[in-house]
């Protein structure tokens, strides 16, 4: 095998395994409580892609996970554990929102420009300054960091509308905002089945920026300095590569398009900010980076998965009567297994030492018989 | 007095390597017993066999006439064995009292850590090591750090001490005080190896003294019985320096201009001290000196790595001493750095990324910040034929190469680049004959194109082959400047301990750490 | 200034740093090992889980706490086993546990109970009002009605205490916890010392989240702990990985949550005062106020070389 096929390899394999562990796990579990195995992921699969509706729903909850994880996986390429994704998905949220709402006679396409970048700044400056600023000056640990200013950030998000006088709740009983402009609401994609399932072209913007991500990390000096910074500090010192810089932009690149994909749920999905809170896209996203070993690529199709088993999860509950949750077992159980990495090789040893012991065995055996 | 521990016919192989090669030692009570050897004699190895933490492949040892086999140091430490590393193995954010008595701790269930401290205490005037049990150790001097690793030794009844390189980190004061310790130590009746390379110290300190040099035991000797030139002779064979064949020099302008350079580190302390000198064009300059003593330092800050807190370096006519690593790069300054895979290389990168790793900027391998992948890997195979990297194989990550052609993508990569001056630190460490040969000429090749060089290496054969003038630096002060065709190696051993030759020159002083075969 | 004279403020407070003190308090015994611990959240639901379960089956809100300290032993041997055993990031493995938490506690809820929740039957553990501090201002108010598990709270946070720093265990799993291979040329078994901090910490956590279900009430609710694991993370933080530190950090937030709670409809907004756990935590690592400086060897695995 040349290095490329092997390297190609050794990247899918993981995931892959870890995927398949996973639900063989939840097989054993769902047959274990007299459900048909078979039945039960077939109705999870029909949910999530048996026809447009479901495809729809499917790739519309994708598209904040692949945004965010696109996010995460600049983070982890510069060696950088961004935990914090949820509260700047929401910052994000808040200053689209803001930026929807406001304005009223700009151009649709200047108003959705503007409403995005608003987002990605604020997700920027969440992410980036605060912990990459921490990190790169006094080394505060930014999985720690980014974890608090998340929720921070997801208080700050309820603030604006839960009390009566909230800067961004708009009169009445019900804590929301004001909707965004219909010039500032990203199009549904022209098909019946995908209007229903609130399938905007926010799609094509997560395909788009998984693309620029790619380039980014692997076609421009920016991508490549982030790299070295990721791989080895030191030798990125020598390189001319100016490593505090760098810490705080690949966090604030992280959280930009954690900003931006909140600012893309507002506009194509849900136009206001509501009280509801509890997205998780910010951590699943995580697991979909992890899954991905941060190939943009790898980043779409991981979150389509994830995606999936939300969506599928709902119909297979109603057909097969095995609780959705189910679907948050297994993405425990591929998280763990992509950590535990070195549970195969632990166990391919295991097996390689027993077998040995048990051939000692036999040559004694076959010692005494003689 | 009997023999305490002996060692016979150890031997020791590690693959391409026989690192003890049939070692026969003894230690008898109440003696100092130093081992001297150059670095890679194998001192060390012999010193994680006797503790454990190797196993040998065949010899024995004996320990008070009893045959014993280790598997751990905890084996060893458990027969009485007390062993002091080089580098310490405290826990900075515990008392001294609870470092000397963690794995052993007086209670049952409850740690009396009032207990702990008295025995701690009552151990300390014991043996004059002098030290508060209540300390936090992180607070501690590393004079002060290393007798808690000794009180550890004994608090766990250790009847034979092992110093490994005891003096490698202290100040010179402080040495004089391990030296009152180790003797006080020896007058109690404690045996005690002592590791080192440094002539002067074990005539200081060592009752008897075994020469190891490429793995085999010399000679033991009586140390009042014997001089500082037959150990030294003893410690690097014939004293033959191979001379390497150079052109005349042809002396260009001078390239880098240093003066006044100061250099402190993390936690503040000088490491540079005032340091001028120039380097011309089309010679190389050698700075000489024993490791720890600011030259690797100096080179670092020179390439921008670290910050000068004083004086000016000046490259090429202008100004550069506050400029970062990556625009020194752009004025012409190449540096193969001391430690190729921490800092030279990136490991996972493959060599194409790692052949542009300092170059990514510039044209034709990025444009307004594209790279260019095609342009990089054109270079890069071009390189690895013009510098016989192997495998030839543009795509493999550097990590899978040998350490010899690691080196050789360093320094094809910074020779590559076409510059005025070349900074080497270490350009042969633990490369085999042929690559060092090879390292040797593309030097000497470049010196002749014109280029300044210079080069920093702790081997001073290769220091007195290849330059043209040798700067010895001690302790951060640059002592010297010496023409390398004239001078010879003694004075260049005197410099780097620090004395001056004034007729009365001590020969003990001689240092003889870096000198070594090629 | 009349709010600080409200009794249910101080009970409060009293009743909210329990759930973050118990998690905080395993945090720091994990963390001084060296282990890396963000699970506490996911230990806390399962122990909540289990509390209320085996109340519900054995009729004695003791063993409901019995099972569920088990139960956060045994998810939190597994952690350990991989992220001691395996060397994985613990960061990572402790996402998975969180994850794996949420689903499986909602999973088996709704195939066990259904989906109307626990049974209204549940027994929950007995609350204690001391007669001799009952009349005691402050004091009294702090005390009246709590949970025995606030009592039992209390005492471990001295009892670990003592335990990390009066006794050779302690000791030794501080040693570990900063230079491992120190500790293990000393003939420390580092790997069983991480272990035991790490199954501390799970049986801490487990009665936290067992304070919830059946301490406060007496049923288990989808995602009841909502984020009270990482709040402890912050506590454990804030109080510079120590039982007191943790305690008092503990005792801090659930002051501004009580406070909130009283407050609510006042002028200030209640989210703002939920903050404060997040900000002090922000400010004592970047060293604004108080730096907090984790055990040297936290989260970095310890291979053996055998």
């Amino acid at each position: 095998m040349t290095p490329v096929v092997r390297s190609v390899v050794r990247g899918l394999g993981l995931p892959i395994l870890a995927s398949l562990f996973a639900i063989v796990i939840g097989a054993i579990v769902v047959a274990s409580i007299g459900f048909n195995p078979v039945t039960v992921y077939g109705s999870l699969l029909f949910g999530a892609f048996g026809n447009l509706f479901s495809i729809g729903a499917t790739l519309s909850g994708a598209v904040p996970l692949i945004l965010i994880g696109l996010g995460i996986a600049i983070a982890f390429k510069a060696g950088l554990f961004n935990i914090g994704a949820e509260g700047q998905y929401w910052v994000g949220a808040i200053a689209s929102v803001w930026v929807g709402y406001h304005f009223n006679s700009l151009p649709g396409w200047l108003h959705i420009s503007l409403a995005l970048v608003a987002g990605m700044l604020a997700g920027a400056v969440w992410g980036g300054v605060i912990p990459g600023l921490a990190k790169a000056y006094v080394g505060a640990h930014e999985v720690i960091t980014t974890m608090m200013m998340s929720y921070i950030g997801i208080l700050l998000a309820q603030y604006m509308i839960e009390e009566p006088h909230a800067p961004m709740r708009q009169p009445g009983y019900i804590p929301e905002s004001p909707m965004i402009s219909s010039h500032a609401q990203l199009p549904f994609l022209p098909i019946k089945a995908f209007v229903q399932s609130q399938l905007s072209i926010g799609i094509f913007i997560a395909f788009i920026a998984a693309v620029v991500v790619w380039f980014l990390l692997q076609k421009t000096t920016f991508g490549f300095q982030i790299r070295t910074v990721g791989y080895n500090q030191r030798a990125a010192k020598y390189a001319g590569v100016h490593v505090a810089w760098y810490t705080i932009l690949a966090l604030g690149i992280s959280g930009l398009f954690a900003g931006l994909a909140g600012g893309v749920q507002m506009l194509g999905v849900a136009h206001q900010l509501n009280d509801s809170f509890a997205s998780q896209y910010g951590y699943t996203a995580i697991v979909v980076a992890l899954l991905a070993r941060n190939n943009p690529f790898g980043c779409i199709i991981a979150g389509i998965f994830f995606a999936a088993l939300s969506t599928g999860g709902q119909t297979m509950q109603q057909v097969s009567g095995v609780p959705a949750s189910l679907t948050n077992v297994l993405t425990g159980l591929v998280v763990f297994f992509v950590a535990a990495e070195q549970l195969i090789p632990e166990i391919r040893a295991w097996v390689r030492r027993n077998g040995k012991g048990r051939k000692a065995a036999g040559i004694q055996e076959g010692g005494k018989i003689a | 007095m009997g023999d305490f521990l002996a060692v016979t016919e150890l031997t020791k192989a590690f693959p391409g390597v026989l690192a003890n090669d049939h070692i026969n030692l003894t230690l008898r009570q109440g003696e100092v017993h130093a081992i001297l050897g150059e670095n890679g004699a194998g001192k060390s190895t012999l010193m994680k066999l006797i503790y454990g933490l190797y196993e040998p492949d065949s010899g024995e040892i004996l320990l008070e006439g009893k045959p014993v086999h280790f598997n751990s140091p905890r084996d060893a430490i458990h027969a009485g064995i007390g062993m002091v590393h080089q580098h310490f193995m405290l826990i900075p954010a515990l008392t001294v009292a609870d470092n000397v008595v963690l794995g052993d701790e007086p209670g049952r269930i409850r740690y009396h850590r009032k207990q702990a401290e008295e025995k701690v205490r009552r151990l300390s005037a014991q043996y004059k090591l002098t030290v508060d049990p209540a300390a936090k150790v992180g607070d501690l001097s590393v004079g002060l750090q290393q007798r808690v690793e000794i009180l550890k030794a004994f608090y766990r009844k250790a009847k034979l001490l092992i110093l490994d390189e005891p003096t490698a980190l202290l100040t010179p004061q402080e040495t004089e005080e391990l030296f009152v310790i180790i003797r006080h130590l020896r007058d109690e009746g404690v045996p005690i190896l002592f590791i080192s390379h440094k002539l002067d110290e074990v005539r200081a300190v060592a009752n008897r003294v075994t020469v190891m040099r490429a793995g085999k035991t010399v000679a033991t000797l009586s140390v009042a019985e014997t001089t500082s030139q037959q150990l030294a002779n003893l410690m690097v064979g014939r004293d033959v320096v191979l001379r390497i064949e150079k052109e005349a020099q042809k002396l260009g302008p001078v390239l880098l201009d240093i003066q006044n350079v100061e250099v402190h580190d993390k936690e503040k302390h000088p490491r540079v001290r005032g340091v001028s000198f120039q380097v011309h064009a089309g010679e190389i300059f050698g700075l000489a000196g024993i490791d720890g003593n600011g030259q690797f330092e100096l080179v670092d800050a020179i390439a921008g790595l670290v910050n000068v807190s004083g004086g000016s370096v000046r490259f090429d006519g202008k100004d550069i001493t506050h400029l970062s690593p990556g625009a020194r790069t752009e004025t012409g300054i190449a540096y193969v750095p001391q430690d190729r895979q921490v800092e030279g290389l990136v490991l996972n990168f493959d060599l194409v990324e790692n052949l542009i790793l300092r170059d990514y900027r510039r044209r034709p391998f990025s444009r307004n910040g594209w790279l260019s992948r095609q342009a990089a890997v054109k270079f890069a195979e071009d390189l690895i034929r013009r510098f016989d990297i192997r495998p030839p194989d543009a795509l493999r990550k550097a990590a899978d190469l040998s350490g010899g052609n690691q080196q050789k993508v360093i320094l094809a990569r910074e020779v590559a680049r076409d510059p005025k001056l070349l900074i080497v630190a270490q350009p042969t460490r633990g490369l085999d004959v042929g690559a060092i040969e090879g390292v040797h000429r593309q030097l000497l090749h470049l010196r002749d194109q014109g280029k300044a060089i210079l080069l920093v290496s702790l081997e001073l054969d290769e220091m007195m082959s290849l330059s043209d003038r040798i700067g010895v630096i001690h302790n951060g002060v640059l002592q010297d400047i010496v023409d390398a065709k004239t001078v010879t190696r003694e004075k260049i051993g005197l410099l780097m301990t620090g004395s001056r030759e004034d007729g009365t020159a001590r020969i003990s002083s001689l240092d003889l750490q870096e000198v070594r075969k090629p | 200034m009349s709010v600080l004279l409200n009794p249910q403020l101080w009970a409060g407070t009293l009743s909210l740093a329990t759930p973050l003190a118990l998690p905080a308090i395993g945090g720091t015994f994990s963390e001084r090992t060296g282990v890396v611990n963000i699970a506490m959240e996911g230990i806390m639901l399962i122990g909540a889980f289990f509390a209320v379960s085996f109340s519900y089956w054995t009729g004695s809100p003791w063993l409901g706490l019995l099972a569920a300290m088990t139960a956060g032993a045994l998810i939190a041997w597994v952690f350990a086993w991989a992220a001691i055993r395996l060397a994985s990031n613990q960061v990572v493995l402790g996402m998975a546990v969180n994850i794996f938490a949420a689903g499986i506690t909602a999973f088996l809820l709704n195939t066990i109970f259904g989906y109307n929740g626990t049974p209204p039957s549940t027994a929950s553990l007995a609350t204690i009002t001391i007669p001799a501090i009952k009349s005691v201002p402050i004091l009294g108010w702090f005390f009246y009605q709590q949970s025995v598990l606030v009592y039992l709270m209390l005492v471990l946070v001295v009892v670990s205490h003592w335990f990390l720093f009066h006794t050779r265990l302690g000791l030794r799993m501080r040693a570990v916890g900063e230079n491992p291979l120190a500790a293990d040329t000393l003939g420390l078994n580092v790997w069983r010392l991480r272990y035991t901090g790490v199954i501390i910490g799970g049986v801490l956590s487990a009665l936290g989240g067992a304070y919830l279900s059946i301490g406060i009430l007496n049923s288990f609710d989808v995602n009841m702990t909502n984020g009270r694991g990482y709040i402890a993370l912050a506590a454990m933080i804030f109080g510079k990985w120590t039982p007191f530190g943790s305690f008092g950090a503990a005792l801090l937030f659930g002051f501004a949550s009580s406070l909130s709670n009283s407050l609510q409809g006042n002028a200030i907004p209640t989210d703002l005062i939920a903050m404060l756990p997040y900000v002090l935590t922000v400010l004592a690592l970047t060293g604004i106020i108080g730096r907090s400086v984790a055990p040297a060897a936290d989260g970095i695995p310890y291979k053996l070389d055998r």
